[in-house]
C-alpha cells in the first residue's frame, strides 16, 4: 500500500501525523484562553495583598508595588470584634467539613460496593435513580428538604449542614463506576471462598484498591462543605460558618474591597492546594466517570 | 452471607417471583450495605422531588395543612404571573447560552490540553478548573466591573478616553445578562471538564496507531473517527453536568447584580422560587415553580442523552 510508506515509525511504533502549524495554533489558542481564565483569579490574589492606597488608585493597577498583609489583619480584627469569636466560625466550618466528608465517604463507598460488586434484584433500578438524580438541580427539592429538616428537629443544628451532604448522589456515582472498572471479581471471589465476610472483603480488599476514588470524594465533598455559606436552616450566630460570617462583614460594601479579596484568597487557597496534591488521583477517578447505560 | 452455597435450586423449577425472592434472600447483605446511603438519598433527594410534585397541587404555608387546589398554581403561573414568565424566559436564555457552550468549550479545551506534555497538562487543568473549584472567586468581578472609576474596566476605559463617565455594569439592563453569561462560562470548567480530561487520557493509544494505518492523516480526523466514539460515556456525563448547572443558575446573579436585579433583567426561576419559598411562604406555589425547573432540566437532559447516544451509530 502506498499509504503505508508515509507513516513514520520509531521503534516500530507509529508516529502520528502532527503538523507543526496545528501544534502552534492549538498551543496559541490554549494560552490565550488560559490567560483569560486566569486573569480574574490573578487579580483576586493580587488585590488581597494591595494596600488601601493601591486599591483605590486611578487608573486601577494589574500589579502590586508594595504588597502588605494589612487586608488579612483588618479582616481578622473586624471578625474578632463580632460577639462570636472568629475561632468559633472557623471551628464550625472545619467541623462540618470533616464530619460531612467522613460520613459521605463511608456511606457512598459501602453503597457503591454493593451496587458494583454484589448481585441483588433492584440494584439496576436503584442506580438508574441515582443517575436521574444527577439530572436535577438542587433547587428543585429545596422546599421539601427545608420542611423535612424542620420536622426532623434539625433546624439550627449542625445536622442541617451535614445530613443533606450524606445523601450526595455524585459521590456514589463516581465510586460505583470506579469500583466497577478497578476491582476484579476474581480477587473478591477468592476471598469469598476463603470464607471472609462481605464486610471484611469490602473494608480490607475493596477499599484499599479504590484509594483514588475516595481521595476524590474527600476533595469534592470537602470543597463543597468548606464553602458552605449562609444557610436558611441556621439562625444562631454561634453555628454560622466562616464564609457566612465573612459575607456578613463584607456586606458593608466598596470600602471593604481589600478585606473582601483577603477572605476570598483564604477561601480559595485551601481547595487549590488540596487539588494540586490530589490531582493525579482525581483524574484517575474521573477516568471511569462515564455513563455506561 | 452470599457464599456460593450449593443449593438444590434450579431456576427452571421456579416462577419468576420465586426466583427473585431466592436471589433477594441469597444476597441480603447487598441491601444492608446499600441501606445507610439509601436512607439519606431517599430522604433528601428522592422524596423532596416527588413531594414537590404533590405539594405543587396545594396551597401550603407550613403552618396550616396543605389545601388541595388542583392545577390552580400552574394556571396562575402561566396566566397571571408576569415575573414567572420573565424568570422562565431568562432561565431558558441562560440555559441555551451557557449549557451547550460550556459543554463544547470544556471538551475543546480538554482536547487541546490533552495534546500537551504531562507537566503542561496538569498545570493547564488546574488553571481552567480553578474558577469552578473555588466557588467564591467570582466575587472579583464586583471589582473588575465596579460602578465607579476605581473598578478595573471603568478605570481603564476612562483613562483611554473610550467613555466619559463610568458605566454601571451590573445595574445597566444592557450588560447584566451578557456579563452573567460570561462569568458563568468562566466558571464552567467543572466536574465535566475533569471527566473529559481523564477520558481523553484513557483512549487506547493503539487505536490511534491503527487509525493511522487505516489512513487517518491528521488530528481532526483522529478526533472524529477515534476520539469522539471512544469518549461517548464521558460526553454523556459531561452533558449532564453542563445542563444541570445551566438550569440551576442564579447565585452569581444574586451576588453581583442584586436580588432582584434592575428591572428583573437576569431574574431566573431560581430567584422566583426563592421569592415564594423564603419571602412569601407560599410553598405550594414555590413547589409548582420547582416542578417547572425540574421538567425543563430533566427533559433537556433526557433529550441530549438520546442525541449523544446516537453519535456514531
Amino acid at each position: 500500500m502506498a499509504r503505508q510508506k508515509k507513516l513514520r515509525t520509531i521503534n516500530h511504533r507509529v508516529v502520528l501525523n502532527r503538523s507543526a502549524g496545528g501544534d502552534f495554533a492549538i498551543t496559541f489558542m490554549l494560552l490565550l484562553l488560559g490567560l483569560l481564565i486566569a486573569l480574574p483569579m490573578y487579580l483576586q490574589i493580587i488585590n488581597a495583598f494591595k494596600p488601601l492606597s493601591e486599591l483605590f488608585i486611578y487608573p486601577p493597577r494589574f500589579y502590586v508595588t508594595s504588597p502588605t498583609m494589612d487586608n488579612f489583619k483588618n479582616l481578622f480584627s473586624l471578625m474578632s470584634s463580632t460577639w462570636v469569636p472568629l475561632t468559633r466560625y472557623i471551628f464550625n466550618t472545619v467541623f462540618i467539613s470533616i464530619v460531612g466528608t467522613f460520613g459521605t465517604i463511608m456511606l457512598s463507598a459501602i453503597a457503591a460496593y454493593s451496587l458494583s460488586k454484589m448481585n441483588f434484584p433492584g440494584k439496576v433500578a436503584f442506580f438508574k435513580l441515582v443517575i436521574y438524580a444527577l439530572m436535577i438541580p438542587a433547587a428543585v427539592g429545596g422546599i421539601v428538604t427545608f420542611i423535612l429538616i424542620s420536622r426532623l428537629g434539625m433546624m439550627d443544628t449542625y445536622w442541617a449542614y451535614i445530613v443533606p451532604a450524606w445523601g450526595a448522589t455524585q459521590n456514589v456515582f463516581l465510586m460505583k463506576q470506579f469500583m466497577e472498572s478497578n476491582i476484579t471479581d476474581a480477587v473478591l471471589e477468592s476471598a469469598r471462598l476463603d470464607g471472609a465476610s462481605e464486610l471484611r472483603i469490602f473494608w480490607q480488599i475493596a477499599m484499599p484498591m479504590v484509594k483514588p476514588a475516595w481521595l476524590t470524594i474527600i476533595v469534592f465533598s470537602f470543597n463543597g462543605l468548606w464553602k458552605t455559606s449562609t444557610s436558611i436552616y441556621i439562625q444562631s450566630e454561634q453555628l454560622k460558618t466562616f464564609p457566612a460570617s465573612v459575607t456578613q462583614i463584607l456586606s458593608a460594601g466598596i470600602a471593604r474591597t481589600g478585606e473582601q479579596a483577603a477572605s476570598a484568597f483564604i477561601l480559595m487557597f485551601v481547595p487549590i492546594i488540596v487539588f494540586i496534591i490530589t490531582q493525579s488521583n482525581i483524574i484517575e477517578t474521573m477516568g471511569s466517570s462515564g455513563m455506561k447505560d | 452471607m452470599s457464599k456460593k452455597v450449593k443449593v438444590d435450586v434450579n431456576r427452571k423449577d421456579m416462577t419468576k417471583l420465586q426466583w427473585t425472592w431466592h436471589l433477594m434472600k441469597q444476597n441480603w447483605v447487598g441491601y444492608v450495605f446499600l441501606l445507610p446511603f439509601a436512607v439519606f438519598f431517599l430522604l433528601f433527594t428522592v422524596i423532596p422531588v416527588v413531594a414537590s410534585l404533590a405539594l405543587s397541587l396545594t396551597s401550603y404555608n407550613m403552618i396550616q395543612a396543605p389545601k388541595w387546589v388542583g392545577f390552580d398554581n400552574y394556571i396562575q403561573m402561566f396566566l397571571n404571573d408576569d415575573l414567572f414568565m420573565t424568570g422562565l424566559k431568562n432561565t431558558l436564555i441562560f440555559a441555551v447560552a451557557t449549557g451547550p457552550t460550556a459543554f463544547i468549550l470544556s471538551f475543546v479545551v480538554a482536547w487541546f490540553i490533552n495534546q500537551l506534555p504531562p507537566k503542561g497538562r496538569a498545570f493547564m487543568t488546574l488553571i481552567f478548573y480553578a474558577p469552578a473549584m473555588t466557588a467564591n472567586a467570582y466575587t472579583i468581578f464586583a471589582w473588575i466591573f465596579d460602578r465607579d472609576s476605581y473598578g478595573l474596566v471603568n478605570g481603564w476605559l476612562l483613562k483611554l478616553g473610550l467613555i466619559d463617565s463610568p458605566i454601571l455594569w451590573f445595574s445597566n439592563t444592557k450588560y447584566i445578562m451578557p456579563l452573567c453569561i460570561g462569568i458563568s462560562l468562566w466558571m464552567s470548567f467543572g466536574t465535566g471538564f475533569l471527566s473529559f480530561i481523564a477520558g481523553l487520557q484513557g483512549v487506547d493509544k493503539a487505536q490511534y496507531e491503527a487509525a493511522a494505518v487505516d489512513g487517518v492523516t491528521n488530528r481532526w480526523q483522529e478526533l472524529w473517527y477515534v476520539t469522539l466514539p471512544n469518549m461517548k460515556e464521558h460526553l454523556l456525563f459531561g452533558s449532564v453536568m453542563a445542563i444541570t448547572g445551566a438550569f440551576g443558575y442564579g447565585d452569581v446573579v444574586t451576588i453581583l447584580a442584586g436580588s432582584p436585579p434592575t428591572d428583573y433583567v437576569g431574574y431566573t426561576l431560581s430567584h422566583h422560587l426563592g421569592e415564594y419559598a423564603n419571602v412569601r411562604w407560599e410553598l405550594g406555589y414555590a413547589c409548582a415553580i420547582s416542578v417547572v425547573i425540574f421538567l425543563l432540566c430533566f427533559g433537556a437532559n433526557i433529550l441530549i442523552q438520546k442525541l449523544i447516544r446516537k453519535v456514531g451509530t
